[in-house]
């Protein structure tokens, strides 16, 4: 037998998460009457330690294992950081919320846990086969959880519509695979790039795959004209589960963009430069324009979600293969750091909208933002914060991360994409500042106070203020991304 | 024409005859018991490949668990034949056009040289195995080898994808039913006197339809007497 052991250690964050996913289950199972406390109190302390671990396994080299199945650089280290604290803050936000509904099932947190260690797989995955395992790792839990309402016929609706969805997706996915599978003969990402640049394989059936998995990748992204599903599943599951949805697997889903674009198809490049163009413009024209007529908050910031998405996918097309490396990776680094800021501002505004609901009320409505100044000062100036951030307004995150793309697009020379870009952020404005007028200048309709817990108000207003900080000093973070990339780029 | 050749020209043209009549029979049953001749063909030239796991595993699975639960749910489900090809006509034409289309597409696409080059062979991904000393002779034990050592991540992953796709089901349709009248004799032996009635201090909810609702029974009860 020439069978060797794989080495764990770089897998040690994945296992560990996998074991308390399971101890997780039994012991709920077993402590029936403290199961809801226990189950959120678990799923906290595994993600906090997961997240140490990813910590002290992070490693500026590449090291792959499991027969080279699996691959952790600097790259996936980040991207499973910043996974771990978007799950937990979305966790703390959703707590109270479910509880008055009575929806805080320990099935909740062990879906959420699950779909936590599908995103990391996907992130880690040097190989088509767990590429996709852990897309449906993820996706599965993702559906379960949209339906988690399972009395509410709106719930179930939208679970049902992504489930159908989600999975002729993961069929087109699956089918493009097959395809590159057929034409190069390997499922290993380095050995497909390897026989996609040494033009030994079918270029035909190499670029109908292609296609296939460019589609399926837009599905998962959410981008136009894949995002149907988008407004409707965001509109129907459970708020918390909404602010879930529209965070970490954002990341993940840049992950997959990366690990199969550019790690995969790099010798393709100006095919799928080509796809994602089309894309990223439709998004951005598509998402901007249909926010501006929404009066469900939730639909209004999945419709913002899919014009996000288009300008992330703008950093991630504009790292030219074969131009200078220094301007690839900033292109990629620009992507990346647009992910990351794109969840800290969906996750406060999300907060926000799980902040003004309560025991038989959700603050669905963009009007349900109205005369908040005046019922609570702090909360309307976080909420002016996110506004302003999404709107790509100066000297917070997000101006920062679309000034970024912006600078990276045009100096790979499209310029006319940087110009339809900002003209469509400038209108997208527009629905940003609507919330903002209705919060600062309209009489309030509603007079109850805000409550919630202490733990809540502490960790939203930590997020309010991170994307003004960050909008303030992006040196780091930035820095931080540029670095991650740039071992994987050099590498790949 | 050689013997195997034959057999697998038979198979797979009676496995394309059927895979259309699964599409295009009018009885539902029929569908399914037609979508079951297409595995055993399927399994048949999975057979003349001499992957033998692979045409049993095929059979058993999707013919004797699947598709029986598929037949099972086809007839029990009330399905209305009328309803089903109501609007066929109307629908054709945009139907037939985007078909059209389709197979048009496709055809340029494999007419430009789809098969050009000959696929790369498939075991060439697979060298740490084909380079050990543990030679299997037979395709199960060849299959097992892989799955356990070079895949073996692969087939953890796909336990747990399985484990989520239980606790899913589970928790989105199991439920007590409301109108048991189980009692667990623990629970009845461990009654006492004040656990029979607690009293609830409710917090007065927003609930502006429901508000609107009593009002207006409220009305009508005034109205009516």
């Amino acid at each position: 037998m020439n069978f060797v052991v794989p080495d764990f250690f770089p897998a040690t964050a994945e296992i560990f998460i996998a074991v308390m996913a399971l101890v997780l289950m039994l012991a709920t199972a077993f402590a029936r009457n403290i199961a809801r406390g226990l189950a959120y109190a678990l799923a906290q302390f595994t993600l906090l330690v997961t997240a140490f671990i990813i910590l002290f396994t992070l490693d500026i080299g590449i090291d792959r294992s499991f027969g080279n199945l699996f691959v952790n650089d600097l790259l996936g280290g980040v991207l499973k950081l910043v996974i771990c604290f978007a799950m937990m803050i979305a966790l703390l936000y959703g707590r109270a919320w479910l509880a008055e509904r009575k929806l805080d099932r320990p099935e909740y947190y062990l879906l959420a846990l699950l779909m936590t260690l599908g995103m990391m797989v996907l992130i880690t995955a040097n190989h088509l086969l767990t590429l996709y395992l852990g897309l449906e790792m993820m996706s599965l839990s993702l559906y379960a959880l949209v339906a988690f309402d399972r009395d509410s016929a709106r719930s179930t609706e939208a679970g049902m519509k992504y489930f159908v969805l989600g999975a002729l997706a993961s069929g087109l996915l699956l089918y493009g695979m097959s395809m590159v599978y057929g034409a190069t003969g390997a499922l290993e990402l380095p050995a497909v790039a390897q026989a996609v640049t040494g033009g030994t394989a079918n270029m035909k059936v190499l670029l109908f795959g292609l296609v296939f998995l460019v589609a399926g990748v837009s599905f998962k992204l959410g981008v136009a004209p894949f995002h149907m599903w988008a407004p409707d599943v965001y509109q129907g599951a459970p708020t918390p589960v909404t602010l879930i949805l529209s965070s970490a697997p954002k990341l993940a889903a840049f992950a997959l963009a990366f690990r199969l674009l550019v790690g995969g198809f790099s010798g393709l490049v100006e095919h799928w430069q080509t796809m994602l163009m089309l894309v990223a413009a439709a998004s951005i024209v598509l998402g901007n324009l249909a926010a501006l007529v929404q009066h469900n908050i939730k639909r209004m910031l999945a419709y913002s979600g899919i014009s996000h998405m288009g300008f992330m996918l703008l950093g991630l097309l504009s790292g030219v293969a074969g131009g200078k490396a220094d301007v690839t990776v900033a292109a990629y680094s620009s992507a990346m750091f647009y992910a990351v800021a794109y969840v800290l501002m969906t996750l406060a505004a999300f907060g926000m909208v799980v902040l003004l609901s309560r025991a038989g009320f959700d603050a669905e409505n963009i009007e349900d933002f109205k005369g908040l100044n005046r019922r609570n000062a702090w909360f309307a100036l976080l909420m002016l914060f996110v506004m302003f951030s999404m709107a790509g307004i100066p000297f917070f995150v997000g101006f920062f991360a679309k000034l970024a793309v912006l600078k990276a697009v045009i100096d790979a020379g499209y310029l006319w994409l940087a110009v339809l870009a900002v003209v469509m952020s400038v209108i997208g404005a527009f629905y940003y500042l609507r919330v903002v007028k209705l919060m600062y200048f309209d009489e309030p309709t509603e007079t109850a106070p805000i409550a919630a817990s202490a733990e809540f108000q502490v960790m939203l207003s930590v997020n309010g203020i991170a994307i003004a900080v960050l909008g303030l000093m992006p040196g780091a973070l930035l820095g931080l991304c540029r670095t991650a990339l740039q071992a994987s780029v050099i590498a790949g | 024409m050689e013997f195997k050749t034959f057999v697998f020209y038979l198979l797979s043209s009676i496995l394309v005859l059927a895979a259309l009549r699964v599409v295009t029979a009018r009885n539902p049953v029929h569908a399914v018991l037609y979508l079951v001749l297409a595995f055993f063909n399927a399994s048949g030239i999975w057979l003349l490949l001499s992957a033998e796991f692979l045409a049993i595993t095929l059979v058993m699975v999707y013919v004797g668990a699947v598709m029986v639960l598929f037949l099972f749910v086809v007839m029990m489900l009330d399905i209305d034949f009328a309803r089903l090809r109501e609007g066929f006509w109307r629908y054709l034409p945009v139907g037939a056009f985007v078909g059209v289309l389709l197979a048009l597409e496709m055809g340029l696409v494999l007419a430009g040289g789809f098969g050009g080059k000959a696929m790369p062979p498939a075991g060439a991904t697979v060298s740490a195995a084909d380079a050990g000393l543990f030679k299997c002779a037979s395709n199960t034990c060849e299959l097992g080898r892989v799955l356990y050592t070079d895949y073996a991540y692969a087939f953890e992953l796909a336990a747990f994808v399985l484990l989520i796709a239980m606790v899913a089901a589970v928790s989105l349709t199991l439920r007590r039913r409301r109108t048991d009248k189980y009692i667990a004799p623990e629970v009845q032996v461990a009654a006492r006197h004040e656990d029979r009635m607690t009293l609830v201090k409710m917090s007065v909810e927003k609930e502006a339809p429901s508000v609107v609702e009593t009002a207006e029974t409220g009305a009508e009860k005034t109205g009516g007497q």
